[in-house]
Order: C-alpha cells, then structure tokens, then sequence
C-alpha cells in the first residue's frame, strides 16, 4: 500500500497542480479578460458588481421585470430579503422585508418562496411580482432539523406543485451518531431532499416525502425543464488524512472526495455516510469508517453522481442557463458556484469560482470549465476568511444576464455577453 | 477585543476546534520526528501543524462561521486552565467572536501528552501575533488530574 502510494505520488502532484490552477485561470489567458468587477471572463464577456456591501447575500431570484430578492444568511437591520431593481449596469435597492434570515429562495405561480434554517415561508406576488403583504408570510413547511451545521435549506420546485428542501446532515461523517455501525440515526431527518407541497401551510417531516436520501448537504440545487428532473450538487464529506492518517495523504484528502452532481429520482441515495465518490478513479468508495481503504468500492445501490467535481470546493450555487443571450454552447448547460474551500489545508484552499458544465439532452456532457474566476482577488487571499469575495447564489435575468452573488461582501455581480 | 460568551459553562479558551469530526477514537498523529526541537514553540509548531492546522489554517484565522480563529482572542490569551481543558474535552458549543459565529465542534485530544499539550498552546500563545505566557507541562498534569470529563 506504502510502495504503492509513493509510486502513485508524481500521478497526485501532477493532479494537484491542475486542480489548484482550476480556479486561478479561466480557460486559455489568450482568450479570456478581466472585467471592471476583477472578475475573469472568458472572451466576449463582462461583469460588473451592480450592487455591494449588502450583507451575507447567498440565493437570489430575478424576476422579468428585474427586481432582484437576494436573500441574507443573516438578517440585516431585522429585514432578511433585499429587493433590488435593475437598470442596466446599475442596482438600486428599493426594499427590504422578511423577519428571517435565510439561504433559500425561488418564485413559482406568483409566490416567492424562502427559508430560514427550520421553515419555509411564501409571499404572494402581484402581477408585477411584488410581494403585496411583506409582513403576512404563509408558512409552509416548518419544524425541520437545524443543529449547528449544515443549516441553511435550500429549495426548488417543480412544476407540479412541489417544493424540494435540502436538510443537511448535522454532522461531518456521522461518526458520533453511529459508534456501533448500526445505521446513522442522522438520514432520519436529515442529510436528504424533502419534498412538500408548495400550497400547503404548515407541513412537517410527516407531510414530506423524503424524495432522496444519502445526501450530506446540498446547498446548490436546480429543476431541470429539459428532462424534468431534481439536480442536487452534494458537498462531500470533510477530513479523510485527519480522521486516517495511515489511508490518506494530505494531498489526497485535499482532492477527495468529489463535489458530486446527482440527477435525482424519488427514492434514490447517494450513500453518505457510508460511501464517498472519487473523481480520479471515478467509483464510488467504500468509506473508511465502514471498513474502506481507499481502495473497496461502494455497494452499487448506491447512486453514481452524473458529475464530479474536486474535494471542498462546496458548491452552493446552481442554475441551468435557458437564456439567449450567451453563446449556443451554454444554452441548457449548467453553470455552479463554488464558495470555496476550507478542508483542503495544509494544501492551498481552491474553489472560489464559477464553473460552467456543459449539457447535452438534460446531461452533462463534456468536461466542466472556469468560468468566472479572481472572486478571492488573488492566490494570497484565497481563503475562507482572506477571500475578498465568495460566490454563493446564481440567477437568471430576463435579457439571459447571468447574476451572481457574493455572502463575504454582499456584492451582486452582472455577468453579461456581447459579440 | 470584543468577546460574547454564548455558552457559560466552558467559557474561555477556544482551541483546536477539530471542526466536526469529533468521533470516538481520536486518531493519534505521530509527531515524532528524528531532531525533537529543543524549544516548546518550535515542538508546538510541529504538533500544531500535524492535528490543528488542517482546521485552525496555517495562520490561526480559522474560518468563518466554522472553526474560530486563534489570533488574539481571550480564549487563546486568557485563563490557562479553560484553554487547556477545552484541548483535553474537545467543544461542542457556539461562540461568537467579534461579531462572527462560530459552531463547528471539536474532537477532545486527550489522547495528547502532557508535554505536547503544553508545547503546542505554547506556540498558538506565542503565534499569529499572540504575546501570552507559556504553558508547562506542570500546569497541563494538573489540570488533567483535576479534569472531570464530561460527556
């Protein structure tokens, strides 16, 4: 295994250097610019920050009249929900509402929906998609696990009245809730996709289906109209070198175990905790507090990602790009917001990007690329508390602009194209 | 510099969060290396980058919202006792920090000796622009015969 891992260690470091120069370069320099925003764009492209300072903003919707709602980890000012209106190159802010802070949001048949970490909320829109009562939510979903990790909930719908909720695993590998290796008590009520009625008030885990299971946080997650379906992008577990020293080196478990995208059906399970993917054998993995070696290869109940991605880079942006206004490649594909990495130490931290993947018939097709990049401001600050800017939600706009937005400054950038 | 206690019962001392991994049998690290390092703080680097670091960052800044930072803070500066018991005990509770929140958990290192538990808060007091008093291994015997885990 020693004689083995060492051979393997110029494969690791060649590897290493692609994954920490992902981020850095947005595809070939030759062909790509750097915006007035600091962003790098590939050719044709710009960004501009049309808004700053707004606070933690992490989900954000646009609607056709480009009113933007970008929601706030943290209320500010005891408002949750910031609502923006766009005139070109510029945002002015024109409300705010909300009594909660929250990651989730979506307008679906005139209601915008948003979460705090234990409820889902709706307001009701009017025909210009104004929230008409910004003080009289309906709850809809309410009582859902939040215990000190993994809380925000993410959601979508779909187009039958559903709403999907992620419910984060509140726990790295669930290794205090299973010391026998019984089962983890922790997929009861977490690490999953909840689906609910989206005209429901009130509903709680006995109302929901858990729609997939196995799931230890999605934060970016997207109803895909091609093919109808649930995409979820999983944040991998945390630690293999410090949890097994003698299994993984620490360039190992800097790279594993993949980001994972999962094209979901009801029922499925991703296998957390129990098994974990890896990007460079590509096969999901027995995990090593089940019996793994790096080496043993999952049970194949378990589902395969339809995509991988490197380790940490937590991805908490998702959005299938319709729009018309990028070139025909993007039409359908997928564009991600990597936040960024911590767990990647003593390697330097990676992500803090936005990646487009490819599509082909409502799949990925092809190899992910860089798409937005130079959101840390540099390899000095790329870190978690050194990043200048981290992006979180994405959103279309009625032109096909793409949005972006950043939870370390509050900046919302506008990403737009032209020939 | 501004400290919030979010929870009374441990209330100082915020170190080595190991973030959320705490699992029931800490992995001991070798630390040994064939020159030991005759200062604590040169030996505390060595201990620190082997089970801190990956949580902490090489800096001691820590990350937001997840594992606290080391730089500065009275946790760190202040009551010897607390910092050393909350590396034996691990930490399991929010705290806020200058306005940030800070929740993931920490796995107990008592599995740590004696020795290394005093060279490794020794480098964190006397690192990331810290300037606090030593630990001895004396002060760390001590506290872990007095030390009540609980669970």
């Amino acid at each position: 295994m020693k004689k083995m891992m060492i051979l393997l260690l110029p494969v690791y470091a060649i590897i290493g250097l692609i994954v920490f120069n992902a981020c850095k370069n947005a595809g070939d320099p030759a062909n790509s610019r750097t915006a007035p925003a600091g962003l790098t764009l590939p050719a044709g492209f710009n960004a501009v920050a049309i808004a700053e300072h707004l606070g933690s903003a992490r989900h954000l919707v646009v609607t056709p009249e480009n009113d933007i709602y970008v929601h706030l980890a943290n209320a500010k000012g005891g408002k949750g929900i910031i609502v923006l209106h766009v005139d070109g190159d510029k945002a002015t802010v024109k409300t705010s509402f909300a009594s909660f802070g929250g990651t989730g949001i979506a307008i679906k048949n005139g209601y915008l929906y948003a979460s705090n970490d234990r409820e889902v909320y709706r307001f009701k829109l009017n025909d210009k998609n104004e929230v008409t009562n910004p003080d009289q939510p309906e709850k809809i979903v309410t009582g859902l696990v939040s215990r000190r990790m993994h809380e925000p909930k993410a959601l979508c719908l779909d187009n039958d009245s559903n709403i999907y909720v992620n419910i984060g695993a509140y726990s790295n590998i669930c290794s205090d809730y299973d010391k026998d290796k019984k089962g983890c008590p922790v997929l009861d009520s977490a690490a999953g996709i909840w689906q609910f009625k989206a005209d429901k008030p009130n509903q709680t885990y006995g109302d929901g289906i858990r729609y997939a299971s196995g799931l230890r946080n999605v934060v970016g997650l997207a109803w895909n109209q091609e093919d109808n379906q649930l995409f979820v992008m999983q944040h991998g577990r945390d630690a293999l070198h410090d949890l097994f020293p003698n299994l993984y080196t620490t360039r190992q478990s800097a790279d594993l175990p993949a980001e994972c995208m999962f094209a979901l059906k009801k029922g499925d399970n991703a296998g957390w905790p129990y098994v974990y993917y890896d990007w460079m054998q590509q096969k999901n993995m027995l995990g090593p507090e089940y019996g793994g070696d790096g080496k043993k290869t999952a049970d194949p109940k378990f589902i395969n990602p339809v995509a991988a991605y490197p380790g940490h880079f937590a991805p908490d942006g998702l959005l299938f790009y319709t729009g018309n206004q990028f070139p025909e490649k993007y039409k359908n594909g997928a564009f991600i917001a990597f936040h960024g990495s911590w767990n990647r130490a003593p390697e330097p931290q990676a992500g803090y990007c936005v990646v487009f993947q490819p599509f082909k018939n409502g799949m990925p097709d092809g190899k992910w690329e860089v798409f937005a990049d130079g959101f840390a401001g540099g390899a000095a600050k790329t870190s978690p508390g050194g990043a200048e800017h981290r992006p979180c939600g994405l959103a279309q706009g009625p032109d096909g602009s793409l949005y972006v937005t950043d939870d370390q400054k509050g900046s919302i950038y506008k990403i737009t194209y032209s020939k | 510099m501004k400290i919030k206690r979010t929870v009374l019962l441990i209330s100082s001392a915020l170190l080595f969060f190991n973030c959320s991994f705490a699992q029931d049998k800490p992995v001991k690290k070798t630390t040994s290396h064939t020159a030991t390092p005759t200062t604590s703080v040169a030996r505390g680097k060595i201990v620190y980058t082997s089970i801190c670091l990956a949580c902490h960052m090489a800096d001691g800044a820590g990350v937001p919202t997840m594992n606290p930072p080391l730089i500065k803070t009275s946790y760190v500066l202040g009551d010897k006792a607390t910092l050393i018991k909350i590396v034996l005990n691990g930490f399991k509770e929010d705290v806020e920090i200058n306005g940030q929140k800070y929740s993931n958990n920490m796995t107990p290192h008592s599995d740590l000796k004696d020795q290394e538990i005093a060279d490794v808060l020794t480098y964190v007091r006397k690192s990331f622009g810290n300037k606090a008093s030593s630990i001895t291994v004396a002060d760390v015997k001590k506290i872990r015969a007095a030390n009540v885990v609980t669970k």
